[in-house]
Protein backbone atom coordinates (compact mmCIF):
# COMPACT_ATOMS: atom_id res chain seq x y z
CA UNK A 1 0.00 0.00 0.00
CA UNK A 2 1.37 3.12 -0.97
CA UNK A 3 0.90 6.58 -0.11
CA UNK A 4 1.00 9.11 -2.77
CA UNK A 5 1.96 11.91 -1.00
CA UNK A 6 3.81 13.82 -4.03
CA UNK A 7 0.82 13.55 -5.85
CA UNK A 8 -1.07 15.91 -3.44
CA UNK A 9 2.08 17.69 -1.99
CA UNK A 10 1.61 16.66 1.46
CA UNK A 11 2.57 19.01 4.00
CA UNK A 12 1.44 18.16 7.56
CA UNK A 13 0.26 20.40 10.49
CA UNK A 14 -3.19 21.92 9.90
CA UNK A 15 -4.42 23.97 13.17
CA UNK A 16 -6.79 22.84 15.12
CA UNK A 17 -9.77 25.81 16.16
CA UNK A 18 -8.24 26.42 19.25
CA UNK A 19 -4.47 26.83 17.89
CA UNK A 20 -3.07 23.76 18.84
CA UNK A 21 -2.31 21.11 16.39
CA UNK A 22 -2.15 17.04 17.58
CA UNK A 23 0.63 15.39 17.14
CA UNK A 24 0.62 12.76 13.87
CA UNK A 25 -3.14 13.11 13.85
CA UNK A 26 -3.45 16.92 12.07
CA UNK A 27 -5.04 16.69 8.29
CA UNK A 28 -2.70 16.79 5.51
CA UNK A 29 -3.26 19.48 2.58
CA UNK A 30 -4.01 19.13 -0.95
CA UNK A 31 -4.54 20.76 -4.04
CA UNK A 32 -6.29 20.61 -6.97
CA UNK A 33 -3.30 19.95 -9.27
CA UNK A 34 -3.71 16.97 -10.94
CA UNK A 35 0.32 16.65 -12.40
CA UNK A 36 1.87 14.52 -14.93
CA UNK A 37 3.02 11.87 -12.21
CA UNK A 38 -0.33 11.55 -11.27
CA UNK A 39 -2.00 11.24 -14.91
CA UNK A 40 0.55 8.72 -15.92
CA UNK A 41 -0.61 6.62 -12.76
CA UNK A 42 -4.25 7.13 -13.58
CA UNK A 43 -3.57 5.72 -16.85
CA UNK A 44 -1.89 3.20 -15.67
CA UNK A 45 -4.60 1.93 -14.07
CA UNK A 46 -6.82 1.73 -16.84
CA UNK A 47 -4.50 -0.55 -18.44
CA UNK A 48 -4.21 -2.71 -15.34
CA UNK A 49 -0.65 -1.44 -14.58
CA UNK A 50 -0.16 -2.12 -10.60
CA UNK A 51 -3.88 -1.46 -10.30
CA UNK A 52 -4.11 -2.51 -6.81
CA UNK A 53 -0.98 0.24 -5.83
CA UNK A 54 -3.60 3.26 -6.85
CA UNK A 55 -4.16 4.16 -3.34
CA UNK A 56 -4.01 7.04 -1.15
CA UNK A 57 -3.54 7.75 2.86
CA UNK A 58 -7.37 7.39 4.05
CA UNK A 59 -7.73 10.65 7.03
CA UNK A 60 -8.99 13.97 6.81
CA UNK A 61 -7.34 16.09 4.08
CA UNK A 62 -7.56 20.36 3.40
CA UNK A 63 -8.16 21.04 0.35
CA UNK A 64 -7.78 24.23 -1.13
CA UNK A 65 -6.81 25.79 2.16
CA UNK A 66 -10.20 24.18 3.84
CA UNK A 67 -11.93 26.74 6.73
CA UNK A 68 -13.93 25.26 9.87
CA UNK A 69 -17.24 26.52 7.93
CA UNK A 70 -15.87 24.77 4.75
CA UNK A 71 -18.07 21.79 3.28
CA UNK A 72 -16.88 18.01 4.34
CA UNK A 73 -16.74 15.74 1.19
CA UNK A 74 -16.34 12.00 2.16
CA UNK A 75 -14.56 9.59 -0.69
CA UNK A 76 -12.79 6.65 -1.38
CA UNK A 77 -8.92 6.03 -1.10
CA UNK A 78 -8.79 5.10 -4.59
CA UNK A 79 -6.15 7.19 -6.53
CA UNK A 80 -8.58 7.75 -9.44
CA UNK A 81 -11.57 8.88 -7.53
CA UNK A 82 -9.28 11.03 -4.98
CA UNK A 83 -7.82 12.78 -8.29
CA UNK A 84 -11.25 13.59 -9.57
CA UNK A 85 -12.62 14.84 -6.48
CA UNK A 86 -9.58 17.28 -6.05
CA UNK A 87 -9.82 18.47 -9.87
CA UNK A 88 -13.41 19.21 -10.00
CA UNK A 89 -13.24 21.72 -6.72
CA UNK A 90 -10.60 24.12 -8.33
CA UNK A 91 -10.69 26.72 -6.28
CA UNK A 92 -13.25 25.65 -3.73
CA UNK A 93 -12.22 25.00 -0.26
CA UNK A 94 -13.55 21.87 1.00
CA UNK A 95 -12.36 19.31 3.72
CA UNK A 96 -12.14 15.41 1.91
CA UNK A 97 -12.48 12.57 4.15
CA UNK A 98 -11.38 9.72 2.69
CA UNK A 99 -12.39 6.55 3.97
CA UNK A 100 -10.00 3.06 3.77
CA UNK A 101 -11.73 1.30 0.88
CA UNK A 102 -8.47 -0.50 -0.21
CA UNK A 103 -7.73 1.47 -2.99
CA UNK A 104 -11.28 0.81 -4.48
CA UNK A 105 -13.93 3.29 -6.29
CA UNK A 106 -17.05 4.29 -3.91
CA UNK A 107 -19.33 2.20 -5.70
CA UNK A 108 -17.77 -0.85 -5.64
CA UNK A 109 -16.68 -0.43 -1.98
CA UNK A 110 -20.08 0.36 -1.06
CA UNK A 111 -21.71 -2.81 -2.70
CA UNK A 112 -18.61 -4.89 -0.95
CA UNK A 113 -19.05 -3.19 2.67
CA UNK A 114 -16.26 -1.13 2.47
CA UNK A 115 -17.06 2.17 1.63
CA UNK A 116 -19.73 1.70 5.06
CA UNK A 117 -21.82 3.49 8.09
CA UNK A 118 -18.80 1.82 10.68
CA UNK A 119 -15.51 2.82 8.17
CA UNK A 120 -17.18 6.38 7.90
CA UNK A 121 -18.14 6.81 11.86
CA UNK A 122 -14.28 5.00 12.56
CA UNK A 123 -12.66 7.58 9.90
CA UNK A 124 -14.65 10.67 11.53
CA UNK A 125 -13.63 9.61 15.52
CA UNK A 126 -9.76 9.02 14.11
CA UNK A 127 -9.90 12.04 12.00
CA UNK A 128 -10.82 14.10 15.28
CA UNK A 129 -13.01 16.18 12.30
CA UNK A 130 -14.77 17.77 14.99
CA UNK A 131 -12.23 19.89 15.98
CA UNK A 132 -11.46 21.34 12.18
CA UNK A 133 -15.15 22.07 11.07
CA UNK A 134 -17.80 24.28 13.54
CA UNK A 135 -20.94 22.32 11.12
CA UNK A 136 -21.96 18.36 11.44
CA UNK A 137 -23.16 17.71 7.71
CA UNK A 138 -21.27 15.14 5.90
CA UNK A 139 -22.17 15.31 1.88
CA UNK A 140 -21.63 11.82 0.58
CA UNK A 141 -21.39 10.38 -3.21
CA UNK A 142 -24.74 9.37 -3.87
CA UNK A 143 -23.47 5.66 -4.90
CA UNK A 144 -21.91 5.11 -1.67
CA UNK A 145 -25.64 5.04 -0.35
CA UNK A 146 -25.22 0.98 -1.06
CA UNK A 147 -22.51 0.90 1.79
CA UNK A 148 -23.88 3.74 4.45
CA UNK A 149 -27.50 3.59 6.23
CA UNK A 150 -27.81 7.65 6.29
CA UNK A 151 -30.10 7.34 9.68
CA UNK A 152 -27.62 5.56 11.52
CA UNK A 153 -24.91 8.18 10.65
CA UNK A 154 -27.60 10.78 11.55
CA UNK A 155 -28.05 9.15 15.22
CA UNK A 156 -24.20 10.27 16.08
CA UNK A 157 -25.13 13.87 15.66
CA UNK A 158 -23.83 14.10 11.83
CA UNK A 159 -26.24 14.69 9.13
CA UNK A 160 -25.59 12.85 5.58
CA UNK A 161 -26.20 14.32 2.24
CA UNK A 162 -26.05 12.65 -0.87
CA UNK A 163 -24.23 14.86 -2.98
CA UNK A 164 -24.21 13.89 -6.90
CA UNK A 165 -22.84 10.87 -8.98
CA UNK A 166 -20.37 12.33 -10.58
CA UNK A 167 -17.72 14.35 -8.87
CA UNK A 168 -17.57 16.93 -12.25
CA UNK A 169 -21.30 18.17 -10.55
CA UNK A 170 -19.87 18.80 -7.10
CA UNK A 171 -19.61 22.95 -8.01
CA UNK A 172 -22.82 23.26 -9.05
CA UNK A 173 -23.95 21.26 -6.23
CA UNK A 174 -22.48 23.60 -3.58
CA UNK A 175 -23.33 26.77 -5.25
CA UNK A 176 -26.83 25.58 -5.45
CA UNK A 177 -26.79 25.51 -2.04
CA UNK A 178 -26.49 21.04 -2.48
CA UNK A 179 -29.84 20.93 -4.61
CA UNK A 180 -29.54 17.98 -7.20
CA UNK A 181 -30.60 18.23 -11.01
CA UNK A 182 -32.26 14.63 -12.16
CA UNK A 183 -29.38 14.52 -14.31
CA UNK A 184 -27.17 14.66 -10.76
CA UNK A 185 -29.09 11.65 -9.27
CA UNK A 186 -28.86 9.21 -12.03
CA UNK A 187 -25.79 6.96 -13.42
CA UNK A 188 -25.84 6.55 -17.56
CA UNK A 189 -23.55 4.29 -19.31
CA UNK A 190 -22.24 6.75 -22.08
CA UNK A 191 -19.54 6.15 -24.75
CA UNK A 192 -16.99 7.27 -22.79
CA UNK A 193 -17.78 5.17 -20.04
CA UNK A 194 -18.07 2.09 -22.09
CA UNK A 195 -14.97 2.71 -24.33
CA UNK A 196 -12.54 3.04 -21.23
CA UNK A 197 -13.75 0.35 -20.25
CA UNK A 198 -12.06 -1.96 -23.61
CA UNK A 199 -8.07 -1.12 -23.15
CA UNK A 200 -8.31 -3.83 -19.63
CA UNK A 201 -10.36 -6.04 -21.76
CA UNK A 202 -8.08 -6.43 -24.47
CA UNK A 203 -5.51 -7.04 -21.60
CA UNK A 204 -7.83 -9.71 -20.79
CA UNK A 205 -8.20 -11.37 -23.76
CA UNK A 206 -4.64 -10.92 -25.33
CA UNK A 207 -3.00 -13.61 -23.25
CA UNK A 208 -5.46 -16.28 -24.69
CA UNK A 209 -3.51 -15.33 -28.51
CA UNK A 210 -1.38 -18.40 -28.66
CA UNK A 211 -4.24 -20.63 -28.21
CA UNK A 212 -6.33 -19.44 -30.65
CA UNK A 213 -3.55 -18.72 -33.05
CA UNK A 214 -2.93 -22.79 -32.28
CA UNK A 215 -6.48 -23.75 -32.73
CA UNK A 216 -7.02 -21.64 -36.24
CA UNK A 217 -4.12 -23.62 -37.10
CA UNK A 218 -5.52 -27.08 -36.41
CA UNK A 219 -8.83 -26.21 -37.84
CA UNK A 220 -6.90 -25.45 -40.81
CA UNK A 221 -5.41 -29.52 -41.39
CA UNK A 222 -4.64 -31.57 -43.24
CA UNK A 223 -1.12 -29.28 -44.19
CA UNK A 224 -0.90 -28.91 -48.06
CA UNK A 225 -1.70 -26.41 -50.70
CA UNK A 226 -5.01 -24.93 -49.21
CA UNK A 227 -3.45 -24.86 -45.81
CA UNK A 228 -2.48 -21.40 -45.75
CA UNK A 229 -6.22 -20.13 -47.05
CA UNK A 230 -7.67 -21.84 -44.30
CA UNK A 231 -5.41 -20.83 -41.77
CA UNK A 232 -5.82 -17.05 -42.39
CA UNK A 233 -9.46 -17.44 -42.88
CA UNK A 234 -9.68 -19.09 -39.43
CA UNK A 235 -7.42 -16.69 -38.01
CA UNK A 236 -9.54 -13.43 -39.56
CA UNK A 237 -12.58 -15.39 -37.89
CA UNK A 238 -11.04 -16.06 -34.93
CA UNK A 239 -9.14 -12.77 -34.13
CA UNK A 240 -11.81 -10.52 -35.24
CA UNK A 241 -13.81 -12.05 -33.01
CA UNK A 242 -11.65 -11.01 -30.11
CA UNK A 243 -12.30 -7.39 -31.37
CA UNK A 244 -15.82 -8.16 -31.53
CA UNK A 245 -16.06 -8.89 -28.28
CA UNK A 246 -14.35 -6.60 -26.36
CA UNK A 247 -14.52 -3.45 -28.56
CA UNK A 248 -17.26 -3.61 -31.00
CA UNK A 249 -19.85 -4.62 -27.96
CA UNK A 250 -19.41 -2.11 -25.88
CA UNK A 251 -19.34 0.09 -28.88
CA UNK A 252 -22.92 -0.84 -30.09
CA UNK A 253 -24.39 -1.89 -26.91
CA UNK A 254 -27.17 0.73 -26.57
CA UNK A 255 -28.15 -0.69 -30.12
CA UNK A 256 -28.11 -4.15 -30.04
CA UNK A 257 -30.93 -6.10 -29.60
CA UNK A 258 -32.39 -8.37 -27.03
CA UNK A 259 -32.45 -7.78 -23.35
CA UNK A 260 -30.14 -10.42 -22.36
CA UNK A 261 -25.97 -9.99 -23.30
CA UNK A 262 -25.51 -13.38 -24.65
CA UNK A 263 -28.08 -12.39 -27.40
CA UNK A 264 -26.47 -9.23 -27.79
CA UNK A 265 -23.62 -10.89 -28.65
CA UNK A 266 -25.21 -13.47 -30.70
CA UNK A 267 -26.44 -11.23 -32.65
CA UNK A 268 -23.63 -9.39 -33.36
CA UNK A 269 -21.52 -12.32 -33.59
CA UNK A 270 -23.40 -14.01 -35.92
CA UNK A 271 -23.21 -10.56 -38.14
CA UNK A 272 -19.66 -9.85 -37.53
CA UNK A 273 -18.47 -13.41 -38.72
CA UNK A 274 -20.66 -13.32 -41.62
CA UNK A 275 -19.22 -10.42 -42.53
CA UNK A 276 -15.50 -11.85 -42.10
CA UNK A 277 -16.31 -14.15 -43.47
CA UNK A 278 -17.45 -13.11 -46.90
CA UNK A 279 -13.97 -11.40 -46.90
CA UNK A 280 -11.93 -14.10 -45.67
CA UNK A 281 -13.67 -15.98 -48.72
CA UNK A 282 -13.67 -13.11 -51.51
CA UNK A 283 -9.47 -11.66 -50.15
CA UNK A 284 -7.93 -15.14 -49.33
CA UNK A 285 -10.06 -17.45 -50.86
CA UNK A 286 -10.65 -19.69 -47.59
CA UNK A 287 -13.41 -22.35 -49.06
CA UNK A 288 -17.13 -21.59 -46.91
CA UNK A 289 -16.64 -24.74 -45.28
CA UNK A 290 -13.91 -24.54 -43.43
CA UNK A 291 -15.50 -20.67 -42.53
CA UNK A 292 -18.51 -22.21 -40.97
CA UNK A 293 -16.42 -24.73 -39.19
CA UNK A 294 -13.63 -22.06 -37.54
CA UNK A 295 -17.61 -19.54 -37.20
CA UNK A 296 -19.34 -21.34 -34.85
CA UNK A 297 -16.58 -21.27 -31.98
CA UNK A 298 -16.14 -18.21 -33.33
CA UNK A 299 -19.37 -16.91 -32.76
CA UNK A 300 -19.64 -18.87 -29.07
CA UNK A 301 -16.33 -16.54 -28.14
CA UNK A 302 -18.02 -13.32 -28.92
CA UNK A 303 -21.13 -14.04 -27.32
CA UNK A 304 -19.12 -15.10 -24.21
CA UNK A 305 -17.19 -12.02 -24.08
CA UNK A 306 -20.37 -9.94 -24.32
CA UNK A 307 -21.29 -11.86 -21.27
CA UNK A 308 -18.56 -11.15 -19.50
CA UNK A 309 -18.91 -7.46 -20.57
CA UNK A 310 -22.17 -7.27 -17.61
CA UNK A 311 -19.73 -7.22 -15.15
CA UNK A 312 -18.26 -4.16 -16.69
CA UNK A 313 -21.75 -2.17 -16.94
CA UNK A 314 -23.30 0.25 -14.12
CA UNK A 315 -27.05 -1.57 -14.77
CA UNK A 316 -26.92 -5.18 -15.03
CA UNK A 317 -28.59 -7.06 -11.85
CA UNK A 318 -27.18 -10.39 -10.34
CA UNK A 319 -30.32 -11.89 -10.30
CA UNK A 320 -30.27 -11.14 -14.55
CA UNK A 321 -26.77 -12.91 -14.65
CA UNK A 322 -27.63 -15.69 -12.76
CA UNK A 323 -30.54 -16.09 -15.41
CA UNK A 324 -28.24 -15.62 -18.23
CA UNK A 325 -25.58 -18.08 -16.84
CA UNK A 326 -28.43 -21.09 -16.24
CA UNK A 327 -29.56 -20.60 -20.23
CA UNK A 328 -26.26 -20.37 -21.99
CA UNK A 329 -23.95 -22.00 -20.04
CA UNK A 330 -24.95 -25.28 -21.70
CA UNK A 331 -25.48 -24.35 -25.52
CA UNK A 332 -22.20 -22.49 -25.13
CA UNK A 333 -20.29 -25.56 -23.84
CA UNK A 334 -21.92 -27.25 -26.77
CA UNK A 335 -20.45 -24.85 -29.51
CA UNK A 336 -17.08 -25.04 -27.53
CA UNK A 337 -16.60 -28.62 -27.61
CA UNK A 338 -17.97 -29.01 -31.22
CA UNK A 339 -15.48 -27.02 -32.41
CA UNK A 340 -12.28 -28.72 -30.39
CA UNK A 341 -13.85 -31.77 -31.63
CA UNK A 342 -13.80 -30.32 -35.28
CA UNK A 343 -10.26 -29.38 -34.77
CA UNK A 344 -8.75 -32.97 -33.72
CA UNK A 345 -10.76 -34.30 -36.44
CA UNK A 346 -9.37 -32.13 -38.62
CA UNK A 347 -6.32 -33.38 -37.42
CA UNK A 348 -6.67 -36.61 -37.38
CA UNK A 349 -7.43 -37.02 -40.99
CA UNK A 350 -4.49 -34.88 -41.72
CA UNK B 1 -28.44 9.66 -32.34
CA UNK B 2 -28.90 11.07 -28.72
CA UNK B 3 -29.43 8.23 -26.63
CA UNK B 4 -30.45 8.23 -22.54
CA UNK B 5 -27.76 5.93 -21.23
CA UNK B 6 -29.32 6.30 -18.12
CA UNK B 7 -32.41 4.69 -19.16
CA UNK B 8 -30.69 1.54 -20.27
CA UNK B 9 -32.82 -1.83 -19.19
CA UNK B 10 -31.27 -5.43 -18.68
CA UNK B 11 -33.52 -8.34 -18.37
CA UNK B 12 -37.15 -7.40 -17.16
CA UNK B 13 -37.33 -9.68 -14.93
CA UNK B 14 -34.06 -9.85 -13.55
CA UNK B 15 -34.65 -7.51 -10.26
CA UNK B 16 -35.72 -9.25 -6.27
CA UNK B 17 -36.93 -5.56 -5.64
CA UNK B 18 -40.21 -5.43 -3.66
CA UNK B 19 -41.73 -2.81 -1.46
CA UNK B 20 -43.73 -3.55 1.14
CA UNK B 21 -46.55 -1.39 1.30
CA UNK B 22 -47.67 -2.06 4.56
CA UNK B 23 -44.04 -0.75 6.26
CA UNK B 24 -43.85 1.58 3.68
CA UNK B 25 -44.13 5.18 5.21
CA UNK B 26 -43.46 7.57 1.77
CA UNK B 27 -40.69 8.82 3.51
CA UNK B 28 -39.21 9.37 -0.20
CA UNK B 29 -35.25 8.33 0.81
CA UNK B 30 -35.17 4.99 -1.44
CA UNK B 31 -35.54 7.78 -4.05
CA UNK B 32 -33.17 9.68 -2.90
CA UNK B 33 -30.43 7.00 -2.94
CA UNK B 34 -31.37 5.22 -5.77
CA UNK B 35 -28.92 5.72 -9.04
CA UNK B 36 -31.49 4.43 -11.70
CA UNK B 37 -34.99 6.21 -10.65
CA UNK B 38 -36.38 2.88 -10.47
CA UNK B 39 -38.68 4.27 -7.62
CA UNK B 40 -41.50 6.53 -7.52
CA UNK B 41 -43.97 7.74 -4.62
CA UNK B 42 -47.34 6.91 -6.09
CA UNK B 43 -50.22 7.61 -3.33
CA UNK B 44 -47.66 7.99 -0.38
CA UNK B 45 -46.10 4.84 -1.24
CA UNK B 46 -43.05 3.69 -2.78
CA UNK B 47 -43.29 1.96 -5.98
CA UNK B 48 -40.93 0.19 -8.11
CA UNK B 49 -42.07 2.01 -11.74
CA UNK B 50 -39.24 1.24 -13.48
CA UNK B 51 -38.00 -2.69 -12.62
CA UNK B 52 -36.12 -3.47 -15.35
CA UNK B 53 -33.46 -0.45 -14.89
CA UNK B 54 -33.15 -2.06 -11.49
CA UNK B 55 -29.51 -2.98 -10.63
CA UNK B 56 -29.99 -4.63 -7.44
CA UNK B 57 -27.13 -2.00 -6.16
CA UNK B 58 -29.48 -2.50 -2.79
CA UNK B 59 -29.17 1.45 -1.44
CA UNK B 60 -33.26 1.48 -1.28
CA UNK B 61 -32.78 -1.42 1.13
CA UNK B 62 -29.84 0.28 2.88
CA UNK B 63 -31.61 3.52 3.66
CA UNK B 64 -35.22 2.60 3.97
CA UNK B 65 -36.16 3.65 7.46
CA UNK B 66 -38.73 0.93 8.17
CA UNK B 67 -37.26 -2.45 6.88
CA UNK B 68 -39.84 -2.43 4.01
CA UNK B 69 -37.52 -2.83 0.30
CA UNK B 70 -36.48 -6.40 0.13
CA UNK B 71 -33.72 -6.99 -2.73
CA UNK B 72 -31.04 -10.01 -3.15
CA UNK B 73 -28.17 -7.76 -3.77
CA UNK B 74 -24.72 -8.80 -5.32
CA UNK B 75 -22.63 -8.04 -8.59
CA UNK B 76 -24.62 -8.16 -12.06
CA UNK B 77 -21.76 -10.22 -13.33
CA UNK B 78 -21.47 -13.26 -14.90
CA UNK B 79 -18.13 -14.03 -14.48
CA UNK B 80 -18.74 -13.35 -10.52
CA UNK B 81 -21.46 -16.07 -11.10
CA UNK B 82 -19.52 -18.98 -13.07
CA UNK B 83 -16.71 -17.72 -10.50
CA UNK B 84 -18.44 -18.96 -7.03
CA UNK B 85 -19.99 -22.07 -9.32
CA UNK B 86 -16.44 -23.39 -10.02
CA UNK B 87 -15.76 -22.89 -6.46
CA UNK B 88 -19.18 -23.54 -4.82
CA UNK B 89 -19.23 -20.17 -2.81
CA UNK B 90 -21.82 -16.89 -3.98
CA UNK B 91 -20.42 -15.19 -6.50
CA UNK B 92 -17.23 -13.14 -6.36
CA UNK B 93 -15.54 -11.01 -8.80
CA UNK B 94 -12.36 -12.00 -6.60
CA UNK B 95 -11.83 -8.20 -6.51
CA UNK B 96 -8.75 -7.39 -4.98
CA UNK B 97 -7.09 -10.26 -7.12
CA UNK B 98 -5.27 -9.75 -10.36
CA UNK B 99 -8.50 -10.75 -12.34
CA UNK B 100 -10.59 -8.40 -11.09
CA UNK B 101 -12.69 -6.51 -14.02
CA UNK B 102 -11.74 -2.90 -15.35
CA UNK B 103 -14.79 -1.39 -13.69
CA UNK B 104 -13.67 -2.83 -10.34
CA UNK B 105 -11.48 0.29 -10.00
Amino acid sequence: MTASSASCGCSPKIGRRDGSTPPDLAPRRASSHVGVADMLKGWGARWGFRRMDRQVEPGLYSLNDARSDSPVLVTSNYQLTFDAVRQELEGIGAWLLVLDTGGVNVWCAAGKGTFSTKELLERIESSRLTEFVNHRTLILPQLGATGVRARDVASTGWRVVWGPVLARDLPEFLRSGSKKTPAMRTIAFDLRDRMVLAPMELVHVVKWLPLFVAFAAMLAFPPGEEFAGRFLGNGMLLLGSLLLGSVVFPLLLPWLPFEAFGLKGLALGLAGNAILGILAHLWIGTPWHALVAAGLPATALVVWLAMNFTGCTTFTSQTGAALEVKVAVKPLLAATLAGIATALWRMAAG
Amino acid sequence: MVFDTTKLTYLRNGSSLSIDPDKCTGCGLCIDVCPHAVLDLVEHRAVASAPARCMECGACRMNCPSGAIAVTSGVGCVAAIVNGMMNKSSPSCGCGSKRSKAACS
